[in-house]
């Protein structure tokens, strides 16, 4: 029985990973960019939530009403001017821009927040459970995170094969040259893809609040989770995230029910297995 | 002008040679000068996961100053200058102004407080440089073997008073066998310096608790801001824990509680160190806050008054609240003994430009402090040379009204601190 709650809890902090690594794994697939920031972005958001709470006086969850439009709106502005300039054959332009973004961010809310510690609050639902059998219990608020994870990647992969905007993603994806033949603006399709994938990363750091304490400096390690998440699943596979999300969080809960000092390690000696297993992912883009 | 000033090479000599002298003489007169300044460089935690340690700073240094402003040596006043800085709640910060203070400040006495990531790095640095150092906020154990101190030697710059393992341990002991619950403790030790001392089989809680007849599931180290704690509650849950202990910091704590409250799992006593010190992260936790046990370094009932200014325990509490309107935090006592001691040190040491009298003003310290006697002269006190052990009771996060009260419910291991009320048990 221990086993099987272990595996569900690992499964549902899965759900959260997955959140952590859809952004990520969105802009990869767009525009073959490795946004170091992105866990710091994550962070950042969780503290524009927790300054509309404090501002209005409303929930975390309905906080999200103007915590997504504001990341999007932040994410499209980022990408216009800051990150269009660094795309190019080189990789590394955007990397060492992202890198600096990320030192930048965790000193900006540094400076802001001060190092104290927050946590959003959502009152008694955090400890209300479903009771399955003897020993297995599944929080509401767990089970909420991985639907609202399920619910983002459907809604992505709909968006991506079902729309004009998703058209065009993935034909600045395939061929940027041809795709601008073809008469698209490479430069705001990739803002668009931005503002999106920082969507995801306000709900991502809005659930990520509500689950735990955060503070300026856990960023970088958001990142490895999300990093990990993207790359057992397959690169630029959004269904191949949520399930690299979901088996990263049941290795390490796996891991922690070995030691819990095993929590951490075990997780990244999976992604270290996948990696010189299967160099391209579980499920890569093609094979989908 | 018919007159021009014509300089011969003699008074150009003269001249340079008064220019070299002047700063050897002017030396010569600050050392001579009656009001020379003493420097304290003082490092806790104002921000930072642990940031409620050093909460109550600012109305202490306050206090403290004025105190300072009548300081004699020999005879002499003394102006003393305190520097405070902010670890941040990090050890490399800590290290690192550490050694400003030290480096560009030339402090003569540096004070830290707050768990062993603070009080440890900093000593680490005044030892290194020979500089006097007073800690406190540390239980000793990781303070001075988590130093890699030698018990027969001793440290020679740093000095620390605190209570230990062994005090936290009977205290917690006792709670439990008066509560009456099953003898089944889960433990909840991450991967730190106090983690890591409390869980040590040969130092830590292990072998006590076993002696006591107590049977303890400790499922391992974890990370700091750990996000998951479903394997430590199964493995509670397993073993019928009642009892759940540890030393964690208190957001580490807020994601355990709730994630104990939504796998179902309910203990009847928790007594847990370090996370459970302050009201305000009691009231963060709501109504799963009331009840929740703690160990007790100071409270306004604790016997004691200062040193410095005189005021009883009770009155510096209440002067707190009055002026910040929070709730008092047992760090205030301890915080303020740091500079009862310093101005203990200053009264009576030969010279107070020689760190090596000021160190031997430090070692000879004889003091009734806010906190109890303090004295490093080789007493019961002291299991080691370098750290006089402090009074320890533990009580219970009572709701008292609309708010909780941290209420002494056990004093066994010290009877004159006054017990303020019984156990209840959480379900």
């Amino acid at each position: 029985m221990d086993w099987i709650n272990i595996i569900i809890q690992g499964i549902l902090v899965g759900g959260l990973y997955a959140l952590f690594a859809t952004g990520l794994s969105l802009i990869f697939g767009v525009m073959r960019l490795v946004n170091i920031a992105h866990g710091d972005l994550i962070v950042a958001s969780a503290y524009l939530a927790y300054g509309v709470m404090q501002l209005t006086g409303v929930g975390p969850l309905t906080s999200l009403i103007a915590v997504i439009p504001l990341a999007a709106l932040f994410g499209y502005l980022l990408q216009l001017l800051v990150l269009n300039r660094t795309l190019d054959k080189d990789i590394l332009p955007p990397l060492l821009v992202t890198f600096g973004l990320s030192i930048i961010i965790q000193n900006g809310l540094l400076e802001i927040f001060s190092a104290n510690s927050h946590k959003l609050n959502l009152g008694s639902f955090e400890i209300e459970s479903i009771h399955l059998m003897p020993g297995v219990d599944i929080g509401y608020f767990p089970l909420l995170t991985f639907a609202v994870a399920v619910a983002v990647v459907f809604g992505l992969q709909q968006l991506f094969y079902h729309s004009a905007i998703g058209r065009a993603f993935r034909a600045v994806s395939d061929d940027p040259e041809v795709a601008q033949l073809m008469g698209l603006n490479n430069r705001t399709v990739y803002a668009s893809a931005m503002a999106l994938c920082l969507a995801v990363v306000a709900v991502a750091g809005v659930f990520m609040a509500i689950r735990a304490n955060f503070d300026p400096s856990m960023g970088p390690g958001r990142l490895i989770f999300g990093f990990e998440a993207v790359i057992i699943g397959g690169l630029g596979n959004l269904w191949g995230t949520l399930a690299g999300g979901v088996i990263l969080g049941v290795a390490q809960a796996l891991g922690a029910q070995i030691d819990p000092g095993w929590q951490l390690l075990s997780g990244h000696i999976v992604f270290l297995l996948i990696l010189a297993v299967k160099p391209q992912g579980l499920f890569p883009k093609g094979a989908a | 002008m018919s007159k021009i000033i014509m300089l011969n090479r003699r008074q150009i000599l003269t001249g340079a040679g008064a220019l070299l002298a002047a700063p050897a003489l002017l030396r010569a007169t600050r050392a001579s000068a009656a009001d020379a300044t003493f420097k304290i460089g003082y490092v806790s935690p104002t921000t930072g996961p642990i940031a409620g340690f050093g909460e109550a700073d600012g109305f202490i240094l306050e206090g403290v100053r004025k105190a300072f402003a009548g300081l004699t040596n020999n005879g002499k006043p003394v102006q003393v200058e305190i520097i405070a800085k902010d670890s941040q709640s990090s050890s490399n910060r800590a290290a690192e102004v550490a050694t400003e203070l030290i480096e560009k400040d030339g402090v003569n006495l540096l004070l830290a407080s707050a768990t062993p990531d603070t009080a440890n790095p900093v000593a680490d640095q005044a030892e290194l440089n020979e500089i006097p150092c007073i800690t406190s906020i540390a239980p000793w154990q990781p303070y001075f073997f988590g130093r890699n101190g030698d018990p027969a030697k001793g440290f020679n710059w740093t000095y620390h008073f605190f209570w230990g393992l062994e005090d936290v341990i009977g205290n917690f002991i006792s709670l439990w066998d008066k509560s009456g619950v099953a003898k089944k403790v889960g433990g909840l030790f991450p991967n730190d310096a106090d983690g890591n001392a409390w869980g040590d089989p040969k130092l830590g809680f292990p072998g006590p608790l076993e002696k006591a007849g107590y049977a303890l599931t400790d499922p391992g180290r974890f990370q700091l801001m750990n996000a998951d704690f479903s394997s430590q509650i199964a493995a509670f849950k397993a073993a019928g824990v009642e009892i759940v202990t540890g030393v964690t910091i208190p957001p580490d704590f807020a994601t355990f509680w709730s994630q104990a409250g939504q796998q179902g799992f309910k203990p009847k006593v928790v007594t847990v160190g370090k996370a459970l010190l302050f009201p305000s992260v009691i009231e963060s936790l709501g109504e799963r806050g009331d009840g929740l046990s703690s160990e007790i370094w100071w409270s306004p009932s604790h016997p004691f008054s200062s040193s410095l200014t005189g005021e009883s325990s009770r009155q510096i509490a209440d002067g707190y609240t009055k002026t910040t309107g929070k709730p008092w935090t047992q760090p205030i006592g301890f915080n303020h003994a740091l500079f009862e001691i310093a101005a203990d040190v200053i009264k009576r040491a030969a010279d107070l430009t020689d760190p090596k009298a000021v160190i031997d003003a430090v070692a000879a310290t004889d003091l009734k402090t806010l906190v109890g006697p303090i004295s490093w002269k080789g007493g019961p006190a002291n299991p080691v040379k370098n750290v006089v052990r402090t009074p320890l009771v533990s009580g219970q996060w009572q709701k008292q009204g609309d708010k909780v009260e941290l209420v002494i419910t056990n004093n066994s291991q010290y009877p004159s601190i006054p017990v303020g009320g019984e156990l209840k048990l959480l379900s």
